[in-house]
């Protein structure tokens, strides 16, 4: 396992690299720079304002000065917020998308898995029909047609909910999390129902009743443990899914975290902040897969196995 | 095997204890912020008020920004010689409290306070604008006003490098509290510069503990850094959150500052900012969606307000291009603009249909213009013009950033010159880097463009056009109008003949129509009525330190 | 000898006709009533999509400044947006961007991931595990933001759309066909389809890809609607179609900003949505259901 893990955080180091290089190159290339602004600006201005970020460098230079600075974790000033840096303005927002990532995680863990393992008692009855109705509802309802709908409900008709930004209290935080984690919420109910479908049928699960085991406990403790191992090898792509849903979802609810930062950069051509952000999130995705895909595999032994038999292949 | 036994307890939990659980959760979350009284209640009662303002601020250093949310803060954070009255636009003291101008109209003599101070609660002095002033004309500042400072003496050869002694530009400080501005010309609006970000005061000690003098980017306006004059003081600055600022107790007039804070919002979606004031959770809004004027006129019409504002939407033509050199064609085109139209059911916000470049009332300045709406008279010129019922004239693309108002004109526009003209053009839209490289760079064909004054005369909205204007960007070049603007207007002898020149001048720029003027601007705010001393006009300008917040015996129901 | 030896003619029943995949497939599918309404949806909208040049009330772009935004009545079935624009021609030509962006992208994707997946589970040894390490590499990294950049950087081109949308989608796509190639590669009838001397390349033709047809129509028909998301999340943010053009996620987020003023504007082109995600939802898990040989009929 230990050389598993080895193995994959050196694969990172040429993935990030590539990563850099590739979004500097496009990021460089894109019309419309930095220092554009609707007042014609003075070229005297714009050769002190290039000088200053180095822009006037040629390309190649910027390019190695940029590694060797990511390498010591500085991703730079950032173009658009005179003064501030790239690391200080990921540090502001982190904390407000990871804690939003964190509850529609939750969420759709708790809602998903729940509805999924009650779906999969009773396959094709009520019990299964209304939880997969409402994960395909789930599914068919993008964010910013749900989390609109769910402000004007809660927010300006019953005002039990505030209708935007991240406030301290945890009612605040509610309906971004859910128009977030709404859509996961629905693939892990199926994922789920789908899992525990197919380990209930197997030898063992009947040999269990047989012996006259109770319901709950046959799930509990035999049939979860395996019917959830594509939940969990749903959590890498989950992350991910998330990390780009939270764009929308802060868009919408006005909330200060790094999904909104990045759009804007984009848009105002922000080269550090877009570069900072890129090799942030990457690094972030990476390392989330590979937990996750340690963790699958300590769930299954099967993989384990197959694992080792390929090593040794 | 422990850990397996331990994972799989965790999974223990039968279903249904799990969906009570959570339930529970769910319930306490909702009933732990049903209550509480909303932002604007306890504003009203705390005097703080709850600003929603546009986007976050790009910085606060008066000589770097740019954008209309940050001179809002700086408003409040800083002050400069002369104000304005809110409400006639008079120039009223502001750290100077009384001024001479010599005959000629050329010297301005200011008698600055003795008891003005910085928020740290040194004292604020004549020297202290010597060395601003200095300062917003560094070129490695980038400051994208210096323009403003060009009515004074040598100050445009100072910072377009031919002068390299500041002491020769015409600003000095005569002694502590007596400063001297001489100018090129006599310049009627100078006083209204005044009150720019970019002529205020700046506190050297705190700019030269950062950086140096003239380095952008330094963190002297951050939170717990920032030193100003102004009737607030910045309290806190969270990103893309809000910037709070409160009282400055060594503000010379603070007595009669009645706020006690308050607080600016970076509501980007104007949706949403709508929504946060209907749920009691700001006093201000930046914007009103087009959408929800008519139901505001309809209900709630007291927390609408709808005002003209000195700014004004337009096309430009490149001029350099085959078709649109002929004027012919670019007075065809504009006549067959229907603005009541476009005004009354694309924008629907009251904007006044123009004829002209320059809004009218600037300054007493109403521009004359023979421009109307006329199709038939239209395809006549466009006929002349070669393109007989619009065959033969190339496709061309109308140019606008990325915005659903900019959009809708366009189409309008596109669908009247189809009527009208038969003639065909595509809508080309960019996001806002890419279009104003496009329209700096001469890259378009028709773009679409607005200027907002930045004082209040004809002069701001007419030197554009000039022929090495940076902001003219149309090709469109006249010696005659270049002499009026430069030369006649300045040494006009009084307001009257100042009025004529421009009359001519603008006359002159509409009869070759390199511009193609559509509308004037409106401000439109949804304004709480617990609001008070807060007149508009037509800068949008607000006085922090005039403003209070009275509920009276409205209390806004949460939600309506 | 007795003559109970003797040979007796057997007498055969009648052999059953045997069911091939496909007939078994659509035979439970046609038992699946969600997945045949998603398939008679799918293939309404389809119909409507092509035809709508022809049947559309009016035109694209006719606009009707006086009568702005308007409830559904007589003459605009769905009423009209600010500009007086009939909802339902808007929604009809929004259907045929929002379909083709959907089935382009996914053949982009199918293609491409097909293609490496076969390759990849076919040669098996080194060149699959290089092919799929490069898989995993990609999977992991955020495209969502590459595919803003993308957007931002080489403006917003309906065909650099499919392209991108394309190229996010196509890895699962190769994981599946290369996990279902590898399995049949080790199946018995494909050793003795090489103990009989047919060629590689026959064997993948006739006997390979048949096989791997079932999981990647099942996850073709699954992919479209996350395709069809994809386009409207990017729309929302300003990146994916552009107007004129008009998309149903174009048209939502519309909707969604005067949604309290002219709900009409959210609800028919939400449902237009919705109707066709779901429809394709149903259809897919329908063939999944009906491909799967271990609930065959027989």
């Amino acid at each position: 396992m230990f050389r598993l893990a080895l193995g994959r955080l050196l694969q990172a180091i040429p993935v990030l690299l590539a990563v850099i290089t590739v979004t500097f190159l496009l990021v460089h290339s894109a019309p419309g720079g930095p220092f554009s602004a609707d007042k014609a600006v003075p070229p005297e201005v714009i050769k002190a304002l290039e000088a200053q970020y180095q822009l006037d460098q040629p390309l190649w230079n910027q390019y190695i000065d940029y590694l060797g600075d990511v390498l010591r974790w500085d991703f730079g000033p950032s173009y658009k917020y005179s003064g501030r840096s790239v690391n200080e303005l990921i540090a502001a927002g982190l904390p407000i998308t990871a804690e939003l990532g964190l509850y529609a995680m939750l969420i759709a863990l708790v809602i998903g898995v729940s509805a999924g393992v009650i779906a999969s008692l009773r396959p094709n009855s009520p019990l299964d029909y209304l939880p997969m109705s409402g994960a395909m509802i789930g599914i068919c309802m993008p964010s910013f047609l749900l989390g609109p709908l769910l402000v004007l409900i809660f927010g300006i008709y019953l005002d039990w909910l505030p209708v935007s930004g991240w406030g301290d209290n945890p009612g605040d935080k509610l309906l971004p999390s859910f128009t977030l984690g709404a859509a996961y919420a629905a693939y892990i109910a199926r994922l789920s129902r789908g899992g525990m479908l197919e380990v209930l049928s197997q030898d063992y699960i009947r040999t269990a009743r047989a012996k006259g085991l109770s319901e709950w406990r046959i799930v509990g403790k035999h049939a979860l443990r395996g019917g959830l191992i594509p939940v969990v090898a749903f959590l890498g792509p989950a992350f991910a899914g998330l990390l780009g849903g939270s764009f929308v979802v802060e868009t919408i609810f006005q909330i200060p975290g790094l999904g909104r930062f990045y759009v804007q950069a984009a848009f105002n051509r922000d080269y550090t902040m877009i570069l900072g952000m890129t090799v942030f999130f990457a690094t972030l995705i990476i390392v989330f897969n590979l937990l996750s895909d340690m963790l699958a595999l300590w769930l299954d032994p099967k993989l384990r196995h197959e694992l080792a038999r390929g090593n040794n292949e | 095997m422990q850990r397996t036994e331990s994972l799989v307890a965790l999974h223990c939990l039968p279903p249904k204890i799990a969906v009570r659980i959570c339930l529970g959760i769910l319930l306490t979350s909702l009933i732990a912020c049903v209550d509480g009284e909303n932002r604007v209640n306890t504003g009203n009662r705390d005097g703080i008020l709850h600003w929603g303002n546009a986007s976050e601020p790009q910085t606060l250093d008066p000589h770097i920004a740019t954008g209309v949310p940050e001179s809002k803060i700086m408003l409040a954070l800083m002050e400069g010689l002369v104000l304005k009255d809110t409400k006639t636009l008079e120039p009223i003291p502001g750290v100077a409290h009384s001024w001479d101008v010599s005959e000629d109209g050329r010297v301005y003599t200011f008698y600055l306070r003795e008891n003005a101070r910085w928020s740290n609660g040194d004292k604020l002095t004549a020297e202290d604008f010597v060395w601003s002033w200095w300062r917003a004309l560094q070129p490695a500042i980038g400051n994208l006003y210096a323009y403003m400072f060009f009515p004074i003496k040598n100050a445009k050869a100072y910072y377009e490098g031919e002068l390299k002694d500041f002491k020769q530009v015409g600003v000095h400080a005569l002694d502590n509290y007596t400063l001297k501005v001489t100018l090129e010309n006599p310049t009627p609006y100078f006083l209204q510069l005044l009150d720019h970000a970019s002529l205020f005061p700046v506190h050297r000690g705190t700019i030269e503990k950062f950086g140096d003098a003239d380095e952008r980017g330094t963190r002297w306006t951050f939170e717990g850094n920032m030193v100003g004059n102004g009737a607030f003081q910045l309290n806190e600055w969270r990103i893309n959150r809000h910037v709070s600022v409160s009282r400055n107790p060594h503000y010379w007039d603070a007595k009669n500052v009645k706020l006690n804070g308050v607080v600016f919002y970076p509501t980007e979606n104007i949706t949403t900012e709508e929504r946060m004031y209907r749920s009691g959770q700001l006093h201000y809004t930046f914007e009103v969606p087009v959408d929800k004027v008519q139901s505001y006129r309809e209900r709630n019409a007291e927390d609408l307000q709808i005002y003209p504002y000195l700014g004004s939407y337009f096309y430009r033509f490149n001029t350099r291009l085959p078709h649109f050199s002929d004027k012919r064609v670019r007075r065809a085109l504009a006549m067959a603009v229907d603005r009541e139209k476009i005004s009354e059911h694309v924008l629907k916000a009251g904007q006044v249909p123009s004829y002209a470049i320059t809004p009218p009332d600037t300054m007493g300045y109403f521009p004359e213009s023979d421009l109307r709406f006329d199709p038939e008279q239209a395809r006549k010129l466009l006929a002349e013009a070669g393109y007989p019922d619009g065959a033969g004239f190339p496709p061309s693309d109308i140019l606008y950033n990325t915005s659903e108002e900019h959009r809708k004109v366009a189409v309008a526009i596109q669908q009247m010159w189809k009527q009208y003209l038969n003639i065909d053009v595509n809508l080309l839209n960019q996001e806002w880097k890419v279009y104003l490289d496009s329209a700096s760079n001469g890259d378009f064909e028709i773009a679409r463009a607005s200027w907002i004054g930045d004082y209040v005369d004809p002069n701001n909205f007419l030197d554009m056009w000039l022929c090495n204007g940076g902001n003219n960007r149309t090709g469109w070049c006249n010696e005659e109008y270049d002499r009026l603007i430069l030369e006649e207007a300045p040494t006009a002898s009084n307001h009257a003949e100042r009025i004529a020149i421009f009359t001519r001048a603008e006359k002159m720029l509409l009869a070759d129509m390199p511009v193609l003027p559509i509308y004037i601007y409106t401000s439109k705010h949804l304004i709480h009525p617990a609001i008070k001393n807060f007149p508009q006009n037509i800068l949008n300008q607000p006085s922090f330190k005039d403003i209070y917040l009275d509920p009276g015996d409205q209390q806004m129901e949460g939600g309506h | 000898m007795n003559n109970q030896f003797e040979e007796k003619p057997i007498e055969l029943a009648e052999a059953e006709p045997g069911a091939s995949l496909w007939q078994d497939a659509w035979l439970k599918l046609r038992g699946n009533s969600l997945a045949l309404a998603g398939l008679f949806i799918l293939l309404l909208l389809c119909t409507v999509s092509i035809l709508t040049p022809w049947i559309a009330p009016y035109g694209y772009e006719e606009q009707n400044l006086l009568l702005g935004a308007s409830a559904p009545s007589a003459s605009h079935w769905l009423g009209t947006d600010v500009f007086g624009r009939d909802m339902l021609t808007r929604i009809m030509y929004g259907g045929r961007v929002s379909l083709t962006v959907g089935f382009i992208a996914t053949a982009v994707a199918l293609v491409i991931g097909v293609l490496w997946g076969a390759i990849a589970g076919f040669i098996g040894g080194r060149v699959d595990a290089v092919m799929m390490r490069l898989v995993d590499i990609l999977y992991a990294l955020p495209f969502m933001i590459f595919i803003v950049l993308l957007m931002v950087v080489f403006g917003r081109n309906i065909y650099l759309l499919f392209f991108a949308i394309g190229a996010v989608e196509w890895l699962t796509m190769a994981r599946i066909v290369r996990g279902q190639v590898m399995s049949l590669r080790k199946q018995e009838f494909v050793e003795a389809a090489y103990s009989l001397g047919l060629t590689r390349w026959t064997i993948i033709r006739h006997h390979i890809i048949p096989n791997t047809l079932g999981p990647v129509i099942v996850y073709t028909t699954l992919t479209i609607p996350s395709v069809m998301l994809l386009e409207a999340f990017l729309s929302f943010l300003g990146l994916g179609i552009q107007p004129p053009q008009s998309s149903w996620g174009l048209l939502i987020n519309y909707g969604v900003e005067t949604m309290e003023e002219y709900p009409w504007l959210l609800i028919y082109p939400g449902l237009a949505l919705s109707l066709t995600l779901f429809a394709l939802n149903f259809l897919g898990d329908g063939l999944r259901d009906a491909l799967d040989p271990r609930t065959a009929l027989d």
